[in-house]
């Protein structure tokens, strides 16, 4: 296929005409290759879907993408009124798109909804620490939690947006899908799963918003499976923007004149995970200087580099720099030594290398590039690919020694939805040593900021001295655009439609 | 005759209910889809209430038995992925599997009874030659990387034809040359053969002797007969190329039924991926069993044989 993309470009480049931009109505033609199952936020569990949030909804609270400030949205102002209570002031005179008043009804009517098990919304991640929601006042609302949960204002301003109660109550999540209804920047004219969203500019959008009224004047979102359909689609000019580009697709696609390609940032971390538990797969893991000799057999400032490429950030902690409570400030490094890594196999016994089965799910080429880095010091490393869901489970059922893992926190910004998945004594957590499970457990749940700082970087700092995983990179991803479109790429990997405008 | 089809009938369902049973536990052996409706890092407890949700904790035997009584009872039940009825999915997407499938295999007729026509009447000559090639290269090569060099040409230097979609006839054209031609080389090389075999029997060589013209020779009494086994082989490739259109209807982003089964794939939809299979398998079985009548009915050595 590499090979098809190749000759795909070089045509570009010999042939490419000046594309048709659709500028006189102001569309901008986006495509995406995975199927949006219901635009309905809660239930889906697709990318697309956390972009159709933002741009069709309005969520309680809004985190500037560059500062990672949190700002008033939906919600003016907001206290935690007890470790689990958290009481917001409501916005007055914002419309949905059909009209309807947005009050403390529609909060209370969506949280509890979505948050009820029976509905069975399908991201369960992002709601199921809701308890309840109840309404104080016409434009004041409490929200229970179940637990301790001092990333509540994260996941409101994220992941959580507020639905019109009567049109909900009416329409359910089936009718969301059908006609979907916000107060967003944008309104849905048109969705066929499976085929093509349609969005138009809310020119009625509330002014002062931390989202702008939108410069162009329609969105149309293809679903377009084949990422080689896209880059033709690209190079013949029917659309405007694609993204999640190989990186050596996207170097030959700047040959081609009309199209200009822009890499940025993504959340989503990659990390050698081991499994030093008690009952290691592998008992030679067990051993803390033949992990920290793996660390140190991989070079990853120069993997980043030719595998990843533009704009990739090295990470020496195992969570995304932006997120609340991830530091490398104290945190041990590795740096790229393969005799040193030789050595520390050699003190721990191992002088003559070992055997290790190691696994991976995507991105084989950095997979393999860590296999190779490994035999190089005498792990002799057998790869094993995998799909994510048959990985997870060999990992959950205790057979994964190491793997090569990557996260992308659901977008959550915080050190809860990263670093504590893998190392909370839960699940994914092969290891469950009880002084990080503490100290996860102490930053998850307690709500003073200083003190969950304080707690995410001893679990950060223990975490690397005692080599239970391998931060390497987040990833970046590619943008490929018509040259003529004003767009700028942020860390989260979402495309703002509002920002764009036509040159 | 009744008795003949009736037989071959009672096999043909046999066939349709094995590739549902070895369909459904192909599925299962994939994977827990609880693990993939659960998605990325789902905890234990969720991808629990997935299985219990659904019913993926009982036994693999009573969820097959269950799944067959009610999709003989004509449901075929909720789409884990998309939340809706299974059957109305499908019967959305059919009418352009069909579509396209119909438009591609008279695509692959109108290229290959003329070419395998031509072969047999110049057999052994640079047009022999020339045809076998095209038909060779139909064979080998993989029909996504066809449907690209297609693109390439139509779509990106010249600029006639639209990359993808599905809103005009224009979107057509590339997706049914593409899975047309995949079907091409066999029904042309039985063109070929039919009418070597036909145009040496002793019958073209009485027509020849009385005189007939040609094309006469070739077109009415040679091409009728060499045609017989052409519609049996017909039918069979129209149920590849429902199962090749997986490939083609997700590279030009049709929504159709093979870009639903690619989908469902993906989402270890198996409720959809169970249903679409089932569809194929019955059209194909279908396919097969109107062609065995058909040739019967032309040919009673058939019913004998067996």
């Amino acid at each position: 296929m590499k090979h098809v993309a190749m000759t795909l470009a070089a045509a570009a480049a010999l042939a490419a005409t000046p594309a048709l931009a659709d500028k006189k109505d102001g569309t901008v033609r986006f495509a995406y290759d995975q199927v949006l199952e219901n635009i309905d936020p809660f239930f889906n569990n697709v990318r697309l879907g956390v972009m159709m949030t933002q741009h069709v909804w309005d969520t309680l609270i809004y985190r500037d993408p560059v500062t990672n400030e949190y700002k008033p949205y939906l919600a003016t102002a907001w206290k935690w009124l007890d470790d689990r209570t958290l009481e917001l002031e409501l916005r007055q005179g914002i419309k949905f798109h059909n009209g309807e008043e947005f009050d403390a009804d529609d909060v209370v009517y969506t949280l509890n909804y979505v948050s009820d098990p029976a509905n069975k919304a399908t991201a369960q991640q992002n709601i199921s620490w809701i308890e309840k929601a109840e309404k104080v006042e016409k434009f004041k609302v409490r929200i229970r939690a179940r637990r301790n949960f001092p990333a509540a204002i994260e996941y409101l301003a994220s992941a959580i947006p507020i639905h019109p109660n009567e049109y909900y109550a009416k329409a359910g999540p089936k009718g969301m899908n059908e006609k979907p209804v916000g107060s967003g920047p944008f309104k849905v004219t048109e969705h066929v799963v499976g085929k093509i969203i349609r969005l138009e500019r809310n020119a009625d959008y509330w002014k002062g918003s931390p989202k702008s009224v939108p410069n162009v004047a329609r969105v149309e979102i293809r679903m377009i499976p084949d990422r080689q359909t896209q880059v033709a689609e690209m190079l013949s000019g029917g659309l405007d923007l694609i993204m999640n580009v190989p990186v050596e697709q996207a170097q030959q696609l700047k040959a081609a004149p009309h199209l200009s390609v822009t890499s940025g940032g993504t959340m989503r971390i990659v990390f050698v995970l081991f499994n030093a538990g008690e009952n290691a797969p592998n008992p030679a893991l067990k051993d803390v200087r033949v992990r920290r000799a793996i660390a140190h057999a991989i070079d990853k400032e120069t993997m980043a580099k030719q595998l990843v490429g533009e704009g990739v950030r090295v990470i020496n902690s195992i969570c995304f720099p932006a997120q609340f409570g991830c530091t490398d400030e104290g945190v041990p490094r590795y740096a790229y030594d393969p005799a040193k890594a030789k050595a520390l196999l050699a003190e721990a016994g191992f002088a003559n290398g070992i055997d290790l089965e190691f696994f991976g799910y995507r991105e084989r080429q950095q997979t393999e590039a860590m296999v190779n880095y490994l035999r190089a010091v005498g792990v002799r490393a057998n790869l094993k690919f995998m799909q994510y869901a048959a990985m997870r489970d060999q990992h959950r059922g205790n057979k994964v020694p190491a793997s090569h893992q990557t996260w992308g926190s659901f977008n959550i910004m915080d050190t809860s939805a990263s670093t504590s998945a893998y190392f909370k004594g839960i699940d994914d957590d092969m290891i469950k040593d009880p002084e990080i499970v503490a100290l996860l457990q102490k930053g998850d749940t307690t709500v003073d900021p200083a003190v969950r700082k304080d707690a995410y970087k001893k679990a950060l700092t223990l975490i690397s001295e005692r080599a239970y995983a391998v931060p390497l990179y987040a990833l970046t991803t590619y943008y490929v655009l018509n040259k003529d479109l004003d767009f700028k790429a942020h860390a989260d990997e979402m495309p703002r439609f509002w920002e764009m405008k036509w040159k | 005759m009744l008795t003949y089809a009736l037989k071959r009938l009672g096999l043909a369902l046999l066939v349709a209910l094995l590739v549902s049973a070895a369909a459904f536990l192909l599925l299962r052996l994939s994977g827990d889809p609880a693990l993939a409706i659960a998605g990325e890092g789902a905890r234990e407890e969720d991808i629990a209430m997935v299985r219990r949700t659904y019913g993926l904790d009982r036994p693999l035997v009573v969820q097959y038995l269950e799944w067959l009584a009610r999709t003989l009872a004509g449901d075929l039940g909720q789409s884990l992925y998309f939340k809706t009825d299974v059957a109305a999915l499908v019967a959305d997407k059919l009418p352009t599997t069909f579509q396209i499938g119909g438009l591609a295999i008279l695509f692959a007729l109108a290229l290959s009874i003329p070419l395998g026509v031509l072969a047999a009447v110049h057999a052994g000559t640079w047009v022999d030659r020339l045809a076998l090639t095209v038909a060779v290269a139909g064979q080998a090569l993989p029909n996504f990387f066809f449907a690209l060099v297609l693109i390439m040409v139509f779509s990106i230097w010249l600029r006639w034809l639209p990359v993808s979609g599905s809103g005009s006839w224009a979107h057509f054209v590339m997706p049914t040359i593409a899975l047309g031609y995949y079907v091409t080389p066999p029904l042309m090389r039985l063109v070929r053969a039919g009418m070597i075999e036909v145009l040496a029997s002793d019958y073209i060589r009485t027509a020849r002797a009385k005189g007939l013209s040609t094309t006469s020779v070739v077109f009415k009494h040679g091409l009728r007969n060499a045609l017989i086994p052409v519609v049996a082989l017909t039918a069979v490739q129209l149920g590849f190329l429902l199962g090749g259109s997986i490939v083609i209807e997700t590279i030009f982003a049709l929504d159709g039924l093979g870009y639903l089964a690619y989908q469902s794939i993906t989402h270890k939809d198996f409720p959809v991926t169970q249903a679409v299979l089932l569809l194929l398998s019955v059209v194909y079985v279908l396919l097969t069993l109107a062609a065995d009548l058909f040739n019967a009915l032309l040919d009673p050595r058939m019913r004998l044989a067996r």
